[in-house]
């Protein structure tokens, strides 16, 4: 993995936007970009991930707080002095246009010499694989080959910044995944930072150098997609990203990151304490489904606990068990469809335990 | 069963019956009555094509439809202009404004044309309150001569044709994506760049539509020429109506009216080679 240093490019300071004068649609946040990196805005929508897009592209001005590009506070800068490239979900190419004017539009509002647009169309073209459609019209173009024109001629002028707002989202699942890998690997070759929104979780994933989470307008949690997914912060971040199970718990002893809580039916669990929690408070307990042990793996976990199979389905790759443990029937656990399995049948009894390390006790 | 085809067969002839009135109708009322002018221009007073000569030989013809064809383009041109704001005002406004807005450009739609072109002659003329108005503010020391002269006829013409021209060029913008004109801002274009390089442009077969619409209309104006123009502007549809109602001269009356009919049918022939016509007027 890369290592990215840590000079911010961008940087959000106490940046808040409100729409109606009542509800924020971003609440205080702070935020740093660095050089060089892919950062996702992830979150459902209405989470705020948008809107904060459309403050540092400079379509929006933050209701208050401050937003630097560089050493430059942008706050007020309208938005075609900031330098940012920008692409669209729907791509927003101009229909009177050729493909070859798409692509030099950025530099013909500069007034960059005819011989040198020509030049950069062409190497552009060539970047994003359409050379010898520079003179077809946008409409006569598949939405690939229309997304990567968008991308071409947000990357033309060679700016700092690159923008994409839900790029991939019209596309069908499989140019999805061709496409992500193209934006990733002109990602690494041009060096250019890329702020991408998306609300698709595998997507964000598969592609950031790091991902902010964000969810009613705050920032729940920025990091790397593993640490996001094996460390999460909160409720929202564990469940939002792949599956958590979550049960409400009472911390009974606390000692260093190591906690011991009790749930509902008076188990109690052996977990690791994250954030201000201490004996009598109350905190949310996550547990991916795939740490979760069965058969003669279970011996060696600090939690064991008996339960009963509701219905298993089968995945191909995995099988997806869901429980009845806890008082409650959707614990969720998954295997690997691996050799020696054992039988899964609904109604019978299991075994099932987890390591310490591997179940996170949130506090609220 | 009746096969699939008979069937459509079957269902062909039934529309044909159903429209059967309005085309006997449209025939008698229309076509005969178009067919009879086409006849008595090349009748009247003798069989030939004198009539049409006329239009290389008569100056008062020339001038007429000189005066005609520069009008009507004068017209579209500010029609255009005006209506171009208006729509533009209207797309950037909020549904509610929209609506109000939309409002006051049919007014004039339901207000009969003798009456508002009565109206700019009151508001227009000399003693009237917009030169009294003017004089009184000392910003000028005669009355303006806006009426009773080509002014009067381009000031009420333009006001008759500009929801015309308003709604073509509305429907037009309403159809332009508002995410290109913020594309192309992100991409470092400044507001007048943005218009002129993306949003103009494909305003065009709006610009075209309701130009076209405009100065086909303008062509064949009869009422407000004759009452704003105090007899000094004579355009081509009140020349027609002195030649049938006055001079009798039937045959040169027909054969303008014709002429008229060919110089707008040619007009949208020749626009239906730059665009879609059908789909510009909403078919």
């Amino acid at each position: 993995m890369s290592v990215v240093p840590p000079n911010p490019l961008v940087r959000f300071i106490e940046v808040r936007k409100s729409y109606d004068g009542k509800t924020d649609a971003v609440r205080s946040l702070d935020l740093d970009v660095h050089a060089g990196e892919f950062l996702t805005l992830l979150g459902p929508s209405g989470s705020g991930k948008t809107t904060t897009l459309t403050m540092l592209a400079g379509f929006e001005q933050p209701t208050s707080g401050r937003i630097f590009v560089g050493d430059e506070d942008v706050t007020s800068v309208p938005v075609d002095k900031r330098g940012i490239g920008m692409v669209f979900q729907n791509y927003a190419l101009f229909p009177n246009m050729s493909v070859a004017q798409n692509i030099a539009f950025p530099l013909t509002v500069r007034r960059v010499p005819r011989a040198e647009i020509g030049r950069k169309v062409a190497q552009a073209l060539a970047m994003v694989r359409l050379d010898g459609l520079a003179d077809r019209r946008p409409q006569q173009l598949s939405g690939g080959q229309q997304q990567r024109v968008a991308l071409a001629r947000a990357l033309v002028f060679e700016p700092r910044l690159v923008l994409l707002d839900e790029p991939l989202g019209a596309l069908d699942r499989q140019l999805r995944e061709q496409m992500q890998y193209e934006l990733k690997q002109l990602h690494r070759r041009l060096g250019v930072t890329m702020v991408y929104v998306t609300h698709d979780q595998v997507e964000a994933m598969t592609m950031s150098d790091r991902v902010a989470v964000f969810s009613t307008g705050r920032l729940r949690q920025v990091d790397e997609p593993r640490r996001l997914y094996e460390e999460p912060d909160s409720l929202f971040v564990a469940q939002f990203l792949g599956e958590s199970n979550a049960l409400a718990a009472t911390v009974a002893r606390r000692n260093g990151m190591r906690c011991a809580v009790r749930v509902s039916n008076g188990a109690t669990i052996e977990a690791t304490a994250v954030g201000r929690c201490s004996p009598g408070d109350d905190v949310d307990l996550v547990l991916r489904p795939e740490k979760v042990a069965v058969g003669a793996a279970v011996q060696t976990c600090a939690n064991r606990f008996a339960a009963q199979i509701a219905e298993a389905t089968f995945l191909g790759d995995q099988l997806r068990v869901r429980l009845a443990a806890f008082d409650r029937d959707d614990f969720v656990l998954k295997l690997p469809n691996a050799a020696g399995q054992i039988a899964l049948e609904p109604g019978s009894p299991i075994e099932i335990g987890w390591r310490a390390e591997d179940c996170r006790a949130l506090a609220r | 069963m009746p096969s699939l085809a008979e069937r459509l067969r079957g269902g062909r002839a039934a529309y044909w019956l159903i429209m059967m009135p309005a085309i006997v109708m449209l025939v008698l009322v229309y076509l005969v009555p178009l067919l009879d002018v086409l006849l008595t221009s090349v009748t009247d007073p003798k069989p030939g094509l004198g009539n049409y000569g006329l239009l290389f030989t008569s100056a008062s013809v020339q001038n007429t439809l000189l005066t005609t064809l520069r009008i009507a383009a004068i017209t579209t041109f500010f029609t255009l202009l005006l209506g171009y704001l208006v729509s533009y005002a209207m797309r950037g406004a909020t549904s509610r404004q929209q609506r109000l807005m939309l409002f006051c450009v049919l007014l004039p739609f339901w207000i009969s044309i003798l009456v508002r072109s009565f109206a700019w002659l009151t508001l227009l003329r000399g003693s009237g309150p917009i030169n009294g108005a003017l004089v009184g503010m000392g910003l000028i020391d005669e009355p303006l001569e806006l009426v009773r002269n080509e002014t009067g006829v381009l000031i009420g013409m333009v006001h008759v044709m500009l929801p015309y021209a308003v709604l073509t060029l509305y429907a037009n913008m309403r159809g332009i994506d508002v995410g290109l004109v913020a594309a192309a801002r992100s991409l470092g274009a400044s507001r007048l760049q943005a218009f002129r390089m993306v949003f103009l442009p494909l305003t065009r077969p709006g610009l075209i539509g309701a130009g076209t619409l405009v100065f086909i209309l303008s062509l064949g104006f009869y009422v407000t020429p004759t009452l704003l123009g105090g007899g000094k502007v004579l355009m081509v549809a009140e020349y027609i109506a002195v030649q049938i109602n006055d001079t009798l001269r039937w045959g040169l009356g027909t054969m303008l009216a014709t002429a008229l009919m060919i110089a707008v049918l040619g007009t949208l022939w020749a626009l239906s080679r730059v665009i879609d016509v059908k789909r510009l007027f909403g078919a």
